[in-house]
């Protein structure tokens, strides 16, 4: 949705980050990004190559690891696994969901030189 | 994790087997050799300290052929003790430096609006203000509501901060009632974010127990994921956009805290069913309130007030 934004936060987190550490080039970025935090995968590799071309990141290595949404089900009283915000609860097929997890954007760590 | 697409990896094993299916291109899907980050701080140490426990662990469980590609540091053929200089990612040595670092840094991508939000919130906190962030898909009526609303609120302190890609016409129509306004022309911006309304707030007189609206920019998807600082967002939908919206765009209801479902003045004409919107809405956040109003004829505006002075008092305490 607003993937330029996000990438343009990762750049400015690298760059305080190079600045407190002492780094001056980054060779792979790992990320944290639930599966409900509505970031399109593909909007986001094409705002990578955008943003952080001239940066000391360009050309890194963008590594996305998936965090499966989670929700509390009003009917049952689970705690479920849900792959999208309208899903029905798997175990009781309620649909009155909360979601309580999978909706994260994280930077995990950088490796740098 | 494949490192010709990225597919794959970390508890999303059946999505990746499912991909290799589907692609059809087993070969060209590898698992990473998952990069010895930590070199050996001496010619001859074993390189496996690297940081594999923590992006490793859930690719172990899997069940997918998996080849362990861990370069180590020492080789067992003919030339076992030959030392080679110069091949890491650096491409130089320098004693006591290991040449590829990983920085840890666990912070949430929005962590730098995040702080923005937190100080407006802290400072509107401080003066016992209400703020709303109003989002909705353009020409949902924000304007209209928001005019209707000063006047109904007649002497209540309050101020706005109008939203728009472009034009000062929403701040024009505030500024007509007497109340004070600041539009923020994002330019190509999708929404507002904290740091745009901190600059607005610098100029934008609020008394003591005041309350502030944001008029977001007319956009039912991206204002969802950016904190500003509110108390509440108020997410409102018109009769005439459809019954199916909230399922549509789902975020949006799910940040918010009130939904207003706005022209049901109109309702008769638009073969909608009020009941079927309702339902959506909670469908995707069964938490959220909802109350039908007509800006233009004004019928449900005393319950909006309400909600409002409601919202007032609890920041007043």
């Amino acid at each position: 949705m607003h993937e330029m934004s996000i990438v343009e936060g990762i750049r400015t987190a690298i760059e305080e980050s190079a600045r407190a550490n002492g780094f001056s080039k980054v060779t792979r970025v790992r990320l944290e990004i639930g599966r409900l935090a509505g970031v399109e995968r593909a909007a986001l590799d094409f705002a990578f190559d955008v943003v952080l071309r001239g940066s000391l990141a360009e050309g890194a290595e963008v590594q996305i690891f998936d965090i499966p949404g989670q929700a509390a089900c009003f009917d049952c009283g689970k705690t479920v696994e849900i792959d999208h915000r309208l899903d029905i609860c798997p175990q009781c097929g309620g649909t009155r969901l909360l979601v309580q997890g999978g909706d994260e954007m994280r930077i995990k760590d950088l490796e740098v030189l | 994790m494949c490192t010709v697409c990225g597919c794959g990896g970390h508890s999303v094993e059946d999505q990746f087997k499912d991909h290799l299916k589907k692609t059809g291109k087993d070969a060209a899907h590898k698992p990473a050799p998952f990069a010895v980050l930590a070199e050996p701080q001496g010619p001859h140490s074993h390189a496996h300290s690297h940081s594999h426990a923590a992006g490793h662990g859930a690719e172990a469980d899997s069940d997918h052929p998996h080849a362990h590609g861990h370069d180590h540091g020492h080789s067992h053929g003919a030339c076992a003790h030959d030392i080679h200089l110069g091949h890491g990612p650096a491409g130089t040595e320098v004693p006591g430096m290991s040449q590829a670092r990983l920085i840890e840094i666990e912070a949430d991508i929005l962590s730098k609006n995040n702080q923005y939000a937190a100080r407006n919130r802290a400072a509107l906190a401080q003066k016992s203000i209400f703020a709303t962030n109003l989002v909705s898909s353009p020409g949902s009526g924000k304007t209209t509501l928001l005019v209707r609303t000063i006047e109904m609120l007649g002497a209540q302190p309050l101020a706005v901060i109008e939203g728009d890609q472009q034009t000062t016409n929403d701040a024009d129509r505030i500024r007509a009632t007497g109340a004070a306004a600041i539009q923020v022309n994002t330019g190509k911006g999708c929404h507002l974010d904290g740091a745009m309304v901190e600059q607005a707030l610098a100029h934008l007189p609020l008394p003591e127990g005041a309350l502030l609206f944001i008029e977001n920019v007319g956009n039912l998807v991206c204002p969802a994921a950016f904190d500003l600082g509110e108390d509440a967002k108020v997410a409102i939908l018109s009769v005439t956009e459809g019954e199916d919206k909230p399922l549509k765009y789902p975020d949006m209801f799910a940040a918010a805290g009130l939904a207003i479902l706005n022209k049901v003045d109109l309702a008769p004409y638009c073969d909608v069913d009020l009941d079927l919107y309702e339902a959506n809405i909670r469908r995707v956040n069964p938490h959220i309130e909802v109350l039908r109003v007509s800006a233009r004829t004004g019928e449900g505006m005393a319950a909006w007030i309400d909600w409002l002075g409601a919202g007032l008092a609890r920041k007043a305490r």
